[in-house]
């Protein structure tokens, strides 16, 4: 995985609440086997009409931000299902850092897996900055999570966010979570064996008995 | 660690493979549910570096998003959704895993048959790449959604990295009101807490209705958590769900069979148990539910009105609205009851059981449906087909003028060829009225499979009650 650790760019206004994960990548999208190619169609039905064209006030059509690396969005972002093709089409757009008050649980997992940066922030802070990334003539914003903060393109205070020191770590060394949980094989081993003596029926039956 | 526990309290601790220090916790999982379209990474991401399926006999495989509910006798007409469906057969004979494949009559709706099968049992860790995992939580099981990165994880480790969610009781008390079902019980319990009420917590249904649901309405209800926002929803098993599971092809058997029902019997939440948050619902409350809008939380009563953003509690909020009825082509203040449809779709992980189709069969039993709509069957599994096939359901539905379909997720989010056109207007037993879910622009008002038989008899959203006094 990429690491993330400091990134500057253009923050893209989204003030919608809700915004779910069949919004971000519809369902004909995800019939792929690969993980990459699917910038082009993230947010396809807002941002085409039905015959392709590109519907001109969408925010990532809009000449100043169609280099979006950072969204900035309303409550209870990447809602619905588990389908990481999310992240997967954010990232390959260019997206590296949402910024939300909140996520959906499972798209907020899915984005440490793809070196996606997702910001918890109250709704106050959200506003401000969504002012900021829709009125700054430049809206380039800088996400340092080595410092965890954010440095805004008025010169204002800089935000300073939290994000889950494992998480964290996970984002800022590009760590393969399963090389990780593999080191631990010893340990899994262990739990098998207490588990077959406690729980038997969860080894006899199952598929192919 | 010793004082009164949850139900998730016990299993979570019973799964704990290692706890870090600042609580990041490897879960072991018991089951695992693969299906063809978040998995193809996954296995892709074994093969690049040279790992394995950890514990194949855990996990379990079937193509059901994109399988057409025609005739299967022919190859798949779209190609993407043939190459879908044919690399998750090359990678479960590659990996050694059970695959249920398109012409096996055990092959449905991967939350379906993993029931059918008893490959859900009480007490497990069960996920799937698919949010609606929660359905097996019904089985007092701590079962989610994951991404496509965990199920890699999970096939090559049978573990996940998680953090300890927090806990919600819901009940559900008193008795519910004639006409009144699962599907509704859900929905008013989702329009109460709204669809991000339950993020970051696991749910536990409880009180006097949730024990009176039959497995299958409980099921009903904990498939749609993830609407609610949690990412688990679960009940305390009891005699129902043993005599639901007992005999099934992978439940347990003979002695082993009699070890786990009473390891079973332990898994309720002890007295004085606490949550970290609690809902109480009262059953009398709730009327058959149908929703206006495009995220489950619009719900409102079938005798009720279209809202108006004017009432909405925030600048968000009615702009979420506003654009909702936009796109949903309604008025505020109209009658639910007058809303007209275009298309009934019967199916769904939510809503494609046995109990489902008898149901909706009641209703529909000797009426035809309206001429404007169009309305399908869509059983959740080739089982449940086969089974409502011997009951006569399917002549039932026939007779009504449905067309009785092959096993699949279907309409429910149409990667297959069942799909809404622009601005068509369906009443579905699904799970999602998200814009453009059922096809661009279509239009979904989710439902009961009893809401949606009467809604198909009149050709609009009806009380259910009027028809079946």
């Amino acid at each position: 995985m990429v690491p993330f650790t400091k990134l500057t760019g253009i923050a893209a206004p989204l003030p919608m609440i809700n915004v779910d994960t069949d919004m971000i990548i519809p369902k004909q999208f995800l019939k792929t086997i690969k993980r990459t190619g699917l910038g082009k169609n993230l947010f396809d039905e807002m941002r085409y009409t039905q015959d392709g064209q590109e519907v001109p006030d969408f925010v990532l059509n809009q000449p100043k931000y169609r280099q979006a690396q950072i969204l900035i969005a309303g409550e209870n972002f990447g809602c619905g299902s588990s389908r990481e093709h999310a992240p997967w089409a954010l990232a390959d757009f260019g997206i590296r850092c949402v910024i939300a008050p909140s996520f959906a649980d499972i798209f907020h997992n899915n984005c440490f897996k793809n070196g996606i940066l997702p910001i918890r922030l109250p709704q106050e802070t959200i506003d401000a900055l969504m002012a900021e990334a829709q009125n700054a003539p430049d809206p380039t914003f800088t996400v340092d999570l080595e410092q965890n903060l954010i440095l805004r393109p008025t010169g204002n205070e800089p935000i300073s966010f939290k994000i889950d020191p494992f998480n964290r770590e996970c984002l800022l060394e590009g760590l393969d979570d399963i090389g990780l949980t593999m080191q631990k094989a010893d340990k899994i081993q262990a739990f098998v064996a207490k588990q077959q003596a406690q729980a038997p029926w969860l080894y006899s039956a199952g598929a192919g008995a | 660690m010793s004082g009164p526990k949850t139900l998730f309290e016990k299993i979570w601790e019973s799964h704990l493979v290692d706890v870090a220090e600042d609580g990041t916790s490897l879960l072991y999982i018991d089951r695992h549910l693969v299906h063809e379209v978040t998995s193809p990474q996954a296995f892709e991401g074994l093969r690049a570096s040279g790992r394995k399926v950890l514990r194949p006999e855990a996990t379990l495989a079937v193509p059901d998003h994109n399988v057409p509910t025609t005739d299967r006798s022919r190859p798949i007409e779209d190609e993407t959704s043939r190459i879908q469906v044919q690399t998750l057969e090359e990678n479960c004979r590659e990996f050694g895993v059970q695959l249920f494949g398109m012409r096996d009559r055990r092959q449905g709706i991967v939350h379906v048959i993993g029931p059918e099968q008893g490959f859900t049992l009480p007490g497990t860790t069960i996920v799937c790449g698919d949010s609606h995992t929660s359905t097996h939580g019904a089985f007092g099981a701590l079962a989610f959604g994951i991404g496509t990165s965990e199920v890699e994880h999970v096939l090559a480790t049978q573990t996940l990295i998680q953090k300890r969610p927090k806990t919600m009781r819901i009940s559900v008390e008193g008795t519910l009101p004639f006409g009144v079902t699962a599907k509704d019980v859900i929905l008013a319990i989702i329009g109460k807490i709204g669809t991000a009420g339950g993020t970051g917590y696991v749910v536990e249904y409880a009180g006097s209705v949730i024990r009176g649901l039959s497995m299958e309405g409980r099921m009903t209800v904990c498939n749609m958590s993830i609407e609610g926002g949690a990412r688990a929803g679960l009940i305390a098993p009891d005699e129902k769900t043993w005599a639901y599971l007992k005999g099934r092809p992978m439940a347990p058997k003979g002695e082993d069979w009699e070890k786990a029902v009473a390891w079973w019997r332990t898994l309720v939440s002890d007295e004085g148990a606490t949550y970290d948050a609690e809902v109480l619902l009262k059953a009398e409350e709730i009327e058959p539910q149908v929703t206006w809008g495009t995220s489950p939380q619009d719900v409102v009563g079938i005798t009720g009105r279209v809202p108006d953003p004017k009432n909405a509690k925030d600048e968000a909020q009615r702009r979420a609205m506003e654009r909702a009825l936009d796109y949903m082509g309604l008025t505020p203040g109209m009658p639910v009851e007058e809303i007209v449809l275009d298309k009934v779709f019967l199916g769904s992980c939510t809503n494609g059981r046995i109990e489902d189709l008898r149901a909706a069969a009641k209703v529909i039993a000797g009426k035809k449906i309206a001429a404007n709509v169009q309305a399908m069957v869509v059983p959740g599994s080739g089982l449940v087909r086969y089974q409502a096939e011997q009951e006569g359901l399917d002549k039932i539905f026939k007779d009504a003028g449905f067309e009785w379909r092959e096993a699949g997720c279907s309409m429910c989010l149409g990667m297959n060829p069942d799909q809404l056109s622009p601005k068509e207007r369906c009443a579905s037993t699904s799970n999602r009225n998200f814009e453009g879910r059922q096809g661009r622009q279509g239009r979904t008002h989710l439902l009961s499979p009893e809401m949606a038989a009467a809604a198909a008899v009149t050709g609009k959203l009806t009380d259910v009650r009027k028809l079946v006094a």
